[in-house]
């Protein structure tokens, strides 16, 4: 919010309590209430396109098609066969994170993906999962992977360390990357929708200079509809990626 | 190409996340960050840390509704599709192959009914060929019986002619002296005569 002279690009990543006292209680958000939101939308877009089953699909149900034929395509060519079991987990964490970042978009809206704790704790679930998933399908080999194959034994200390750091730092870059992406695209549309109503206050020339921003704010706006879907997309791929590396002998 | 593009997409992701991770530093870094720095840091506010406990529920209810409901919907729409389109395609090659055999079918009852016809046809122009051959010969036949029965008669009332003539030739002779002589010649004698001159002319 402009206030003055200054801008507050971060107020909008405040959370406030729903539901007054009981929200405050029970900690629930405009966050939550937008990843129900989400939720609610991902699944009455596939269950409204898809109640025509009809062989020669309309435009929702062709929809609802491609995007399930996509991420399955994505978890099956990325993770191999057994990309078929991982491909609810990869479509749900596909679509919660397109559903919240395109929310965000709206007026009087809040991208919950715009929060560390929450894409933290999505890209925690991924890797938890691949650790698991490891452990599960290689075993004791699953700790091999840390000293590169055909490396000297004598380099062993300096590399397992390196490789126990950038496999501990998935989780990291995973969140981060997401997080920083939305809160960049947020902070620059408030920064640009600030710099309008200052302008706007100058009189005449201001009112027409505000334009520009405006111009700049309709760009962003499409950038951050390409953002929004292209970091949901990298996080899905590198499940994707994360779980093959977990699977594979 | 999906190697590439994710090759290219985590290059730039490791960029956009080593400049990222110098935003929330720096924020915290400042002085008092916690206070106007960036809310999304302020985890000592419950409603920060109550994100990840709501957004852990939502997401597993999301998860399990789309695992156990609506994505085995749609897989079931497109496994039918591809069965419906499967069958389909069957039962047209079934169709195809049912028009196959009957169009070889028509083809070979055409051939042999054209054998067959060409058999009969071939079959009467022999009889017809055979019948008037036996009718040519019959009639053959019958005629050269017919001529042979004409000669005989022909031959028998030749036979029959010569025989009178000399007595006619005996009574001419006979007629004729009796009118230029007037005198009766013996019959005996103008036989004898009508005999010699007979046989002097060839007869």
């Amino acid at each position: 919010m402009a206030a003055g002279s200054t801008i507050d690009a971060l107020g909008q990543f405040e959370l406030h309590p729903m539901l007054g006292g009981l929200g405050q209680s029970l900690h629930f958000s405009q966050s939550p209430v937008m990843m129900i939101v989400a939720s609610i939308l991902v699944l009455a877009f596939l269950y409204v396109g898809m109640r025509p089953a009809a062989v020669v699909p309309g435009r929702l149900q062709a929809a609802a098609e491609i995007c399930y034929d996509f991420i399955y395509n994505m978890a099956v060519d990325t993770i191999g066969p057994e990309g078929r079991a991982f491909f609810p987990f990869v479509f749900t964490l596909f679509f919660f994170i397109l559903a919240g970042n395109y929310l965000g978009l709206l007026p009087f809206s809040f991208a919950f993906t715009s929060h560390v704790a929450v894409t933290l704790a999505l890209a925690l679930l991924v890797f938890v999962l691949s650790v698991i998933v490891s452990l599960k399908a290689q075993g004791a080999k699953f700790f091999a992977h840390f000293m590169p194959a055909g490396a000297p034994v004598a380099l062993a200390p300096l590399l397992v360390p390196i490789e126990i750091l950038s496999f501990l730092s998935r989780p990291v870059s995973l969140s981060i990357r997401l997080f920083a992406n939305m809160v960049a695209g947020h902070v620059m549309l408030e920064m640009f929708a600030a710099f309008t109503i200052m302008l706007a206050g100058l009189g005449l020339v201001g009112d027409v200079l505000a334009v520009g921003p405006v111009a700049i704010n309709i760009a962003l706006m499409a950038l951050e509809l390409l953002v929004g879907a292209l970091q949901a997309y990298v996080f899905a791929i590198l499940t994707c990626i994360y779980l093959r590396e977990a699977v594979a002998h | 190409m999906a190697r590439s593009a994710v090759s290219i997409t985590r290059k730039a992701a490791s960029f956009v996340t080593s400049s990222a991770l110098a935003l929330p530093l720096m924020a915290m870094a400042a002085p008092g960050a916690r206070a106007v720095g960036m809310p999304q840091l302020d985890f000592a506010n419950p409603l920060v840390t109550g994100q990840v406990i709501w957004g852990g529920v939502i997401f597993l209810v999301l998860y399990l509704l789309l695992s156990r409901s609506a994505l085995p919907k749609v897989e079931k729409v497109l496994a039918t599709r591809r069965l419906t389109i499967e069958n389909d395609l069957d039962i047209a090659h079934r169709a195809k192959a049912h028009a196959d055999t009957a169009v070889n079918d028509l083809h070979q009852a055409r051939r042999s009914a054209m054998a067959e016809a060409q058999a009969n046809v071939e079959k009467v122009v022999e009889d017809a060929r055979l019948a008037a051959l036996r009718q040519t010969q019959e009639m053959n036949a019958r005629l050269a019986e017919d001529i042979r029965q004409a000669e005989a008669r022909v031959a028998a009332a030749r036979a029959q002619a010569l025989g009178s003539l000399r007595q006619i030739a005996d009574e001419t002779a006979q007629a004729l002296v009796h009118q230029v002589s007037g005198a009766s010649v013996p019959g005996d004698v103008l036989a004898s005569r009508v005999n010699d001159a007979a046989t002097a002319h060839g007869f």
